[in-house]
């Protein structure tokens, strides 16, 4: 570093001693520390790549066996006596029934096909028999037979939910010796399990319910679907892309290319930036202060949670759009502006169709965040148990609903360990959807994008 | 709903004007269109906006009047025709306008203006409304419960019957302590990382491992929520905190830590990156050809002349740490306890947060209001950082520009 001699003490005597093939001691701690260092990062690269695999695969292993269900296939003789007690097949009269007489048909019908096979499973009762099926069975029946009434009196091949327990069973998470300790579950019921299924009556097939169905109460998770959810979030996604974009988009047109440098554009640039990092909760606050307290939007609707979603993604999209804005080079407005296109002629024709490629990028980026988004919708009351789809737009957007990332969390606050299956398998689908939106990003980006 | 009828009726009268407003113009030229001063097309859009925006106006005051109770139910259909003979009477003003020398278009463009500035105020408006929100459902939470047995108390025990000790220091105690272990695993990964691919690796690496670690920020935070109950939190519980005696309990703050860390690698180093990336190769350049070896040239050169960028970008992580809401709802328990073991459940603000406002509670009791009073502290603290943070990157991105 300096003119000065070294001393000549030590290793650096030594040094002019040896010969430049052969590393001497100092030379080799350097270049083992060089590679020391070198590990360091590729060890930290790694790290990061393995906890990423992890996390995929254990979502993957834990949710992949949402998408398949153990169904029953049993005939059902749909008593009209206890079905249709007037006899004349009108839906008004008829849905007096209660779930409970179905339940009945479907117990009668159980009773008789696995009597009817002669099983021999010492200590088998018929509680055992008629638990094996879903709670939720009879009231999918009962809803079919009122969307359907000449079945009435017919005897149908019926293809049963089994109880979630069973299901487990099926799936690996519940074996006899788990059975033996369950108050839901007994190793008879298992045994006949086994042998329904041996004779190809009890089938595991893809669920295709799953995706179509609303939630289900506790004690049916084997009926719980993210129908629901998936439309909420949809409703939320279709309020975003209405707000967040073009006032997203118009701000930013604003800051990049009119605002004159003066304090007021200044604080507002400042507090576009902190806003991108107030905490999402901190939202979720603002929503139920503003939008349900004071506004008195209903809660649990996916206008509020677009609304809130919005104010969110708001700087994502502001930000990256001004990137694209800043990204055409200045020879494209002096040009329109030189053949006499106005200020904002010459944005709105030339500037921003240009910066289209890098705006679409940063918004679909933004959605994608604001569907995953969970902390904020908690507040705003989108964990209610909700079953009920809501109404097509624009008015089913005040109506109560679900969101996938909330839905989530709903089930994790469950006690059957089934739901877990269920929490992973939404987070499946939700991750196939982000997936999706990324991968259109990317392609968009690659397709059009222009370097200057 | 007559809003939606009147809604698409002002649509179809905006519609309606610009066809007008467009062959009224052409007609005015005469037979010579290069007399008009602006195009037919903006004619058209200065009667169509004209139409459009009282009628909106009056529908957005009138559903605004709506919901805050000024007007009942029924008022819809009066609003709406409100709006329809606004947009009648606008349609009207703005057809009689058009002559050729009308400047239709520097007057679209005024209009068009002043919605790109209505636009750029709703950043404002949003920092506004949480600010007064928080502000004002704070002071009623103060009224009712004592300023410094919030600030100062060290225990969180909320009853619904009331006589609720609201004390925020547990609370702040686990925040922190969990974004503390959370940096501990993020920042030397991520800075690491970042190094490493800025510095080492080839292009082919750099194009590979930069997208997945991308994709760690891109997983939605419920995610790592479930996978801190679901695998991390037992994991560390059978092999490390039930051993040695540490603790029985699945979540901890260890699990949360550690999976927050993760979920913050990306964020440290995809900055960090940016930061290195910013060091003028010149400095590189004189260091190696000084004879340094690469490490010695990063760890005496780059780090130290990215370090004020650096320090940002952990201030960054920090907010966020303290931010995270689902990681730590799902994997850090629910009790308030000031402790040191780091495989003891603790909770933090925003979890208590999330507690306090869901489920079935009045808005006038203190263990509802007293969300608001964490969440205006959460705020504070986040914002503190951020701003010292976006002043030092500032600083730093000029020192090399």
């Amino acid at each position: 570093m300096t003119d000065m001699p070294l001393p000549q003490t030590g290793r650096a005597g030594a040094r002019t001693k040896g010969s430049l093939l052969q590393a001497d001691s100092r030379t080799r701690r350097r270049n083992a520390a060089e590679k020391r260092f070198r590990a360091y990062g590729v060890t930290a690269i790694a790290i990061a790549i393995l906890a990423l695999v992890f996390l995929l695969t254990t979502i993957i292993r834990d949710g992949a066996s949402a998408f398949r269900q153990t169904y029953l296939s049993i005939p059902v003789t749909l008593d009209a006596e206890i079905l249709d007690p007037q006899g004349n097949r009108d839906v008004a009269e008829m849905s007096r029934v209660l779930t409970l007489g179905y339940g009945r048909v479907l117990d009668a019908a159980l009773d008789r096909s696995i009597g009817s096979l002669e099983l021999n499973i010492p200590g088998l009762s018929e509680g055992d028999v008629d638990g094996i099926v879903s709670r939720e069975a009879s009231a999918q029946l009962r809803q079919r037979v009122l969307n359907d009434p000449e079945l009435v009196g017919q005897t149908v091949e019926l293809n049963v939910l089994v109880n979630g327990r069973i299901d487990g069973y099926f799936k690996g998470r519940v074996t006899m010796a788990s059975a033996e300790r369950d108050s839901n579950v007994s190793p008879q019921q298992l045994l006949l399990a086994d042998a329904l299924a041996e004779r190809g009556l009890l089938v595991t097939r893809f669920n295709r319910e799953f995706i179509t169905n609303p939630d289900a109460s506790d004690q049916r998770p084997e009926a719980a679907g993210i129908g629901v959810a998936i439309i909420g979030s949809v409703y939320m996604m279709l309020v975003v892309l209405f707000l967040a974009v073009p006032i997203g988009v118009a701000a930013s047109i604003y800051l990049e290319e009119f605002a004159p440098k003066n304090r007021i554009t200044d604080i507002i640039e400042v507090n576009i930036s902190n806003l991108a990092a107030v905490p999402s909760i901190v939202f979720g606050i603002l929503g139920l202060a503003v939008f349900i307290n004071f506004a008195g939007l209903p809660q649990s609707a996916p206008i509020v949670g677009g609304l809130v979603l919005t104010l969110m993604t708001l700087p994502t999209i502001i930000i990256a759009t001004r990137a694209a804005l800043k990204a055409v080079p200045p020879s494209i407005r002096d040009a329109a502006l030189g053949v006499g296109a106005s200020k904002m002629q010459s944005v709105f024709h030339h500037v921003l169709p240009l910066a289209m490629p890098g705006i679409l990028t940063g918004t679909i980026i933004g959605l994608a965040q604001a569907l995953g988004e969970t902390a904020p919708l908690l507040l705003i009351g989108m964990v209610a148990f909700v079953r009920e789809y809501p109404g097509g737009p624009p008015e089913g957007l005040f109506d109560p609903a679900s969101a996938l990332p909330v839905q989530v969390y709903n089930w994790t606050q469950r006690s059957d360990p089934a739901f877990v299956e269920r929490a992973s398998g939404a987070i499946i689908v939700l991750l196939i959807f982000l997936l999706c939106m990324n991968l259109l990003a990317v392609y968009l980006r690659r397709r059009f994008e222009r370097r200057w | 709903m007559p809003l939606s009828w009147a809604l698409l009726a002002s649509l179809a009268l905006a519609a309606a004007g610009y066809m007008v407003g467009r062959s009224r113009a052409f007609a005015s030229a005469g037979a010579d269109s290069r007399t008009l001063h602006s195009r037919p097309t903006y004619h058209g859009m200065s009667v169509a906006l004209l139409a459009l925006i009282p009628a909106l106006v009056i529908m957005v005051l009138g559903a605004l009047a709506r919901m805050t109770g000024l007007l009942s139910a029924e008022a819809g259909g009066v609003v709406g025709l409100l709006a329809l003979g606004a947009a009648v009477i606008g349609l009207g003003i703005g057809v009689s306008r058009i002559n050729a020398g009308f400047m239709a278009r520097n007057a679209v463009e005024k209009i068009v203006l002043g919605f790109l500035i209505f636009c750029s105020t709703i950043a404002i408006a949003t920092t506004l409304g949480i600010i007064l929100s928080l502000v004002f459902e704070t002071g009623n939470f103060f009224s009712q419960y004592d300023w410094r047995a919030f600030f100062f108390g060290t225990e969180f025990v909320p009853r619904f019957e009331g006589n609720s000790r609201l004390g925020v220091l547990p609370l702040l105690w686990g925040t922190l302590y969990i974004s503390f272990i959370a940096l501990l695993v993020a920042v030397p990964i991520g800075l690491f990382g970042a190094i490493y691919l800025s510095e080492y690796a080839g292009p082919r690496t750099r194009s590979l491992a930069k997208p997945v670690i991308e994709v760690l920020a891109g997983i939605p935070t419920i995610v790592y929520g479930l996978f801190a109950l679901v695998t991390v939190g037992p994991m560390l519980r059978d092999a490390i905190a039930q051993p040695l005696g540490l603790g029985s309990s699945a979540s901890s703050v260890m699990t949360a830590g550690l999976v927050m860390g993760i979920m913050l690698i990306p964020f440290v180093s995809s900055l960090s990156d940016d930061i290195i990336n910013a060091v003028p190769q010149s400095l590189r350049d004189g260091a190696l050809g000084l004879g340094s070896t690469p490490s010695e040239t990063i760890k005496q050169v780059v780090l130290p002349a990215a370090l004020p960028g650096i320090v940002g970008a952990v201030l960054l992580a920090a907010s966020r740490a303290i931010g995270e809401t689902m990681i730590v709802v799902l994997g850090a328990g629910a009790a308030a306890t000031l402790s040191l073991n780091p495989f003891e459940a603790m909770t933090t603000i925003t979890v208590k947060i999330v507690s306090q406002l869901t489920g079935d509670n009045d808005f006038s009791s203190p263990e509802t209001l007293v969300a608001f009073a964490l969440g205006l502290t959460l705020f504070v603290i986040t914002l503190c950082l951020n701003i010292v943070a976006l002043i030092i990157v500032r600083k730093y991105r000029e020192q090399y520009e």
